[in-house]
């Protein structure tokens, strides 16, 4: 298990009377891969600006890279990579200007720093669109540079608030690879999200977060093991609507150990996907559709939360 | 060795100014150009017969508007961008100064950096001017190189204030106001085209608040390498202090805007 890079306890801050992160602990090791979980306005992001040294906290203890941020600003972010939820670049510079610029504001001397842009473009596969204007760029193209230019001081953390969102599947997984192969590398992530797919496929740990607290912690498959059983049967029922948790409960004999109703589907719980489904099929009115999936992560915020992780 | 904190939004923009000098030529360049040809030469050569006048200060129409002109161009210089770059600096369309809080750099060196660029620029805009006005014969002295002082700090003692404010607007209609309401009448009644004193008592005392008329009356002095020390101290004085106390001001709302 690595050093500590990242340790908050009791971590608060507030924006007037509103708490956006309430008192959480969590710890981030060197060489993971650590996910924040949680729908908008959960306060991942207010937690990644704590972090990134960019916010002073209202409460708590928090050391980044062994320092107090509140303290020691310049020297933490000196040190860090961060990619912010909206890319921040400038849209009438070219790519390489881009990385020159913010490659210049952490000192970098000239000749190192043009060493490095080669090395950069060539990482975010952009080495032929290096004298492109970034306005010119698609959103996969000016997120895969955005992460690039985090990377321009060699970073021993690296911070990204939904590195993803908002892109299309091609290019959110050409980033999941460029992001798994800075892993392989032994970069340490630190990443906010509201996708289960993106947790699972990045994620070592992750925190799960809801109304500026943390409700659960450990590896995708822990809390998948912990908190949703093995399978999960979703069934859709038409017109007429769900029937009650509890009737569908009373004809589970129990093979269910939970009903979850959601719009229209109706999740259950079961460690026994297939023989769940054609009890339901065979007997009672017969849902339109039937699915058997594993368990994931989204069920795993049902569970703890009662209501959709994309709210 | 690195490069001082408050230096390094330099290399932004320094990068974007590369981009769009061309555009900017016009404002710090052909406009006082075009001043100085029609008004300063043309209409000056009508005034006096272009000969030295009492009421000019002993001087021809042309030296008389010259070193004004000069010192109201670094205004309009530093105006334009303590408005709109500042504003779209802190907005997210381009988000330099978001970019600049992730590295080592802090909001106040973002403020120093940001208020020492627009300097730079009211500088480069009076070295500019003052060959041209030279070339139409209306320096009268080696002193006027002083004006490469004088311009920057009207440049600043505008743009300090303006910047402390663009940075809170979340909207760029106000700056339309300052440049109607405050920069035109400011070009016209500083004492520029006709000396101050031709101006109603209230309207003067108006004109010797602002700036503008304490940058000409030093630019005056520089061209014609005469000066009224006591008087001349007054100015400088005058021209820090409002730089200064808008570059506190400015640190004070680029924390508020900035910071979370």
């Amino acid at each position: 298990m690595g050093e500590a890079l990242v340790l908050a306890r009791g971590l608060e801050k507030h924006f007037g009377d509103f708490a956006a992160v309430a008192g959480i602990d969590f710890e981030v090791r060197k060489g993971e891969a650590f996910g924040f979980l949680g729908p908008n306005g959960a306060g991942k992001s207010s937690t990644m600006r704590l972090v990134g040294a960019t916010s002073t906290r209202t409460a708590g203890e928090l050391e980044v890279l062994g320092l107090d941020p509140d303290k020691h600003g310049p020297e933490i972010r000196a040190r860090l990579g961060v990619v912010p939820q909206e890319d921040n670049l400038d849209l009438e510079l070219s790519v390489s200007d881009n990385l020159f610029v913010y490659g210049r504001y952490f000192g970098l001397p000239r000749k190192q720093l043009h060493k490095r842009i080669v090395e950069l473009l060539d990482f975010a596969q952009l080495a032929e669109r290096s004298r492109d204007r970034v306005d010119n760029l698609s959103g996969g193209l000016k997120r895969r540079l955005t992460i690039a230019r985090a990377l321009v001081n060699d970073p021993a953390l690296l911070l990204l608030d939904e590195p993803t969102t908002g892109l299309d599947p091609q290019a959110r997984h050409l980033l999941w690879d460029r992001l798994y192969s800075l892993k392989q590398q032994g970069v340490t992530l630190v990443l906010t999200t509201h996708y289960m797919e993106e947790a699972e496929q990045l994620c070592d740990r992750l925190v799960v977060m809801d109304k500026a607290h943390i409700i659960a912690e450990g590896s995708p498959r822990e809390l998948v093991e912990r908190y949703v059983t093995r399978e999960v049967v979703e069934l859709r029922f038409g017109a007429g609507g769900a029937p009650a948790e509890g009737a569908l409960r009373g004809r589970a004999n129990g093979l269910v150990k939970r009903v979850e109703t959601v719009a229209d589907r109706v999740l259950l719980y079961t460690d026994q996907g297939d023989v769940t489904a054609e009890h339901f099929s065979s007997s009672g009115p017969s849902p339109v559709s039937t699915l058997v999936r594993r368990g994931g992560l989204e069920d795993v915020f049902l569970t703890l939360t009662g209501r959709q992780l994309n709210d | 060795m690195r490069a001082p904190m408050a230096l390094r939004p330099f290399s932004y923009f320094w990068a974007q100014f590369v981009k769009t000098w061309i555009g900017d030529i016009s404002t710090t360049f052909f406009t006082p150009l075009l001043f100085l040809a029609s008004i300063g030469a043309g209409l000056g050569s009508l005034i006096g017969h272009g000969e030295a006048l009492p009421s000019l200060g002993g001087e021809n129409y042309l030296s008389f508007v010259a070193p004004a002109l000069l010192a109201a161009t670094a205004m309009q210089v530093a105006i334009a961008r303590a408005t709109y770059d500042v504003f779209g600096y802190c907005n997210y369309w381009t988000g330099a100064y978001r970019s600049m809080q992730a590295s080592p750099i802090g909001i106040s060196q973002i403020v120093t950096g940001q208020l020492a660029w627009i300097g730079v620029r009211a500088l480069l805009a009076s070295a500019l001017f003052l060959p041209v006005s030279a070339a139409f014969g209306a320096v009268r002295s080696p002193a006027a190189a002083l004006d490469l002082v004088v311009g920057p700090l009207v440049g600043l003692a505008f743009a300090t204030p303006i910047a402390a404010y663009a940075v809170l607007v979340r909207h760029d209609q106000p700056f339309t106001i300052i440049f109607r309401l405050l920069m035109a009448p400011l070009f016209l009644f500083s004492g520029m085209f006709f000396p101050i004193t031709q101006l109603p008592v209230g309207l003067r005392y108006l004109a010797y608040a602002m700036p503008l008329w304490h940058g000409t009356e030093l630019s005056r002095d520089c061209y014609y390498g005469h000066f009224h020390v006591g008087a001349d101290i007054g100015h400088l004085c005058y021209l820090i202090g409002v730089a200064l106390m808008g570059a506190i001001a400015a640190r004070a709302t680029f924390r508020r805007r900035l910071a979370r």
